[in-house]
């Protein structure tokens, strides 16, 4: 028994080392093999798809669709509403972060509960919510539209839609780094006379910005892309309140799937720049955390 | 000077920010969240709630109704099946395995995050549509994949896909690997060893990511307006099917957003829950590791 026991560990040692390594090797290679063939079924190849018929005409499909008005307000209107929500998600997420990170209060807990809970609302709740609200018998219809500002079917409403959708992104890389930051070296500006404001900009700010940068990417990410929400509260107004993600929808229910192909290679062309941006700043927030 | 300053340094109202700023910066984080997230939640409480169940039960005798959200669980449970499982083998692959391309994988499966799910679902009917070179052959074949539950299950899986992987890549990364060491050098083949040391100690990345995977397939609409066809009782999800009761006649539905509030309600409670049970186990893993 226990000359058994003392044989046992050395034996699997003994063995032939090659067998186990090369079926290993083999193992691995399967893994990969099924891992990038789910990458290739899922992601790359519908990717290669949306090329084909975006780019199959030719540049003149492109200038022709491109020279639509609708198209170009479309595109434009994408922009404003994926800038607007950038700046206040960002300047007032910073504010949120800089609350769950640094004070203390009762129903703390409460406030990072809300800032999740965009994350678990459909985007078509969301378009209905802003209905509710203010639209026709809406809580704040009577108050709006007795300043004559229009709300649903409008500007407004589809600024506001995105904003709730991309509130989580700032605030959610924000707050970790916030709390492994810790507050010695904001302290020490202070000691030194640095005001509130110095301090921020120059300790706190540029220590957290590649993860504010990736949050800010994952934001206009999601503002361009939105179309639930947006389909709900815009009343689809064709050059208008027509977003580039309704002018798709519109231009496959009509027929123009030419032109609907190649609206969505643009966002898609412009999603993957920004997601190259995406990658590098999560590195660069990742090396960092790694160094402190 | 000098003295003065170490005085301040050393009170309290030095240490933190005074005592007005910390209040404007909470007031304003709570007008913030208040405005635009608690206030919303209660409005379609309200209208959906008011009158008990009658909004629900009318919402629900809609045609098609009971089968549009029975069609949503149902496929996001199969997402989170699905990319729980494919999700940890691409984590495991991109952690563990060298070799060539890996990078670019890494980048590909945050793809998903960037590109807008409306633009997926226009990717996947390019490819596998029927009038595609892919689509019409699979069609051939008795395979549809388009205007069928495998085109929704197919993106759902698209846009959920870097949850479970970036959820489980931290916890692999920072795994000890001298518990996998001590278990071969006794003996245990590398199967034995995933599943005894490997999977026991990623099972609450996996589970929050497939957690989050369910969550964000329940209201999913972007990626599935295009490749479902929308046809009641068959491919007609929850999501959409709420869009059809604000717009009454275009689609049969009778409803108004008395009644889309109510089925919001529905969906937004179980996803809220699923969320929070998913924080519950990330900060649980947390505090585990510190």
């Amino acid at each position: 028994m226990s000359q058994q026991a003392h044989a046992e560990p050395i034996a699997p040692r003994g063995r032939p080392a090659s067998k186990p390594e090369s079926r290993g090797r083999a193992v691995r290679a399967v893994l990969v093999g099924i891992a990038l063939f789910y990458v290739l079924v899922l992601i790359v190849a519908p990717l290669a798809g949306i090329m084909y018929y975006g780019l199959r005409n030719g540049v003149g499909a492109i200038t022709d669709t491109f020279s639509q008005p609708d198209v170009r307000h479309a595109l434009y209107l994408t922009v404003v509403i994926m800038l607007i929500t950038v700046v206040v998600t960002t300047v007032l997420g910073l504010v949120v972060a800089f609350v769950l990170a640094r004070d203390r209060f009762p129903g703390k807990s409460l406030l990072s509960a809300f800032v999740n809970l965009p994350l678990a609302v459909s985007p078509v709740v969301v378009g209905l919510m802003a209905i509710l609200l203010f639209g026709r018998g809406g809580w704040f219809e009577p108050f709006f539209s007795a300043q004559g500002i229009q709300i649903v079917f409008a500007l407004p409403s589809m600024v506001i839609v995105t904003i709730f959708i991309s509130i989580p992104f700032v605030i959610r890389e924000v707050v970790p780094l916030l709390e492994e930051l810790g507050m010695d070296e904001e302290q020490a500006a202070w000691t030194l006379g640095a005001s509130r404001l110095q301090t921020f900009l120059r300790i706190t700010l540029p220590n957290i910005r590649w993860g504010l940068f990736y949050g800010m990417a994952l934001s206009a990410a999601r503002a361009i892309g939105e179309v639930g929400a947006v389909l709900v509260v815009s009343g689809q107004v064709q050059g208008s309140t027509e977003t580039a993600t309704l002018y798709i929808l519109r231009a496959f229910d009509q027929y123009q799937a030419e032109r609907g192909y190649i609206v969505a290679l643009t966002l898609a062309a412009f999603s993957i720049v920004l997601l190259i941006g995406i990658e590098a700043f999560r590195r660069r927030s990742l090396k960092r955390a790694g160094q402190e | 000077m000098v003295a003065d300053a170490l005085t301040r340094a050393s009170g309290r109202a030095r240490r933190d920010p005074g005592a007005p700023t910390r209040w404007a910066l909470r007031a304003t984080a709570m007008l913030y969240l208040g405005l635009f997230v608690l206030l919303p939640v209660v409005v379609i409480l309200q209208r959906g709630y008011s009158d008990g169940l009658t909004n629900l039960k009318d919402a629900l005798d809609n045609f098609g109704a009971w089968n549009a959200i029975k069609l949503t669980v149902v496929m996001a449970f199969l997402a989170a099946i699905i990319n729980g499982v494919f999700g940890t083998l691409l984590a495991y692959v991109l952690v563990r395995i060298r070799f060539p391309g890996r990078e670019i994988v890494s980048a590909i499966v945050d793809l998903p995050f960037a590109i807008p799910t409306l633009v997926a679902g226009v990717m996947l009917v390019a490819l596998y549509g029927p009038s595609s070179v892919v689509g019409g052959w699979l069609e051939d074949h008795g395979v549809k994949i388009i205007f069928a539950a495998p085109g929704i299950l197919l993106a759902l899986l698209f846009v959920t896909l870097p949850l479970v992987v970036r959820s489980v890549q931290p916890v692999l990364a920072e795994l000890d690997r001298e518990e996998e060491e001590a278990a071969q050098t006794l003996g245990a083949g590398s199967w034995t060893t995933f599943r005894k040391i490997v999977l026991p100690a990623l099972r609450p990345a996996i589970v929050a990511g497939g957690l989050l995977v369910f969550a964000r397939s329940l209201g999913e609409f972007g990626a599935i307006v295009f490749v479902s066809g929308n046809i009641p009782n068959k491919t007609l999800t929850a999501p959409v099917f709420i869009t059809q009761l604000l717009s009454p006649g275009s689609f049969g539905a009778t409803g108004g957003p008395d009644q889309a509030a109510a089925v919001a309600g529905l969906l937004f409670g179980l996803a809220f829950i699923v969320v929070l049970l998913t924080e519950k186990l990330i900060s649980g893993r947390l505090e585990r590791t510190s």
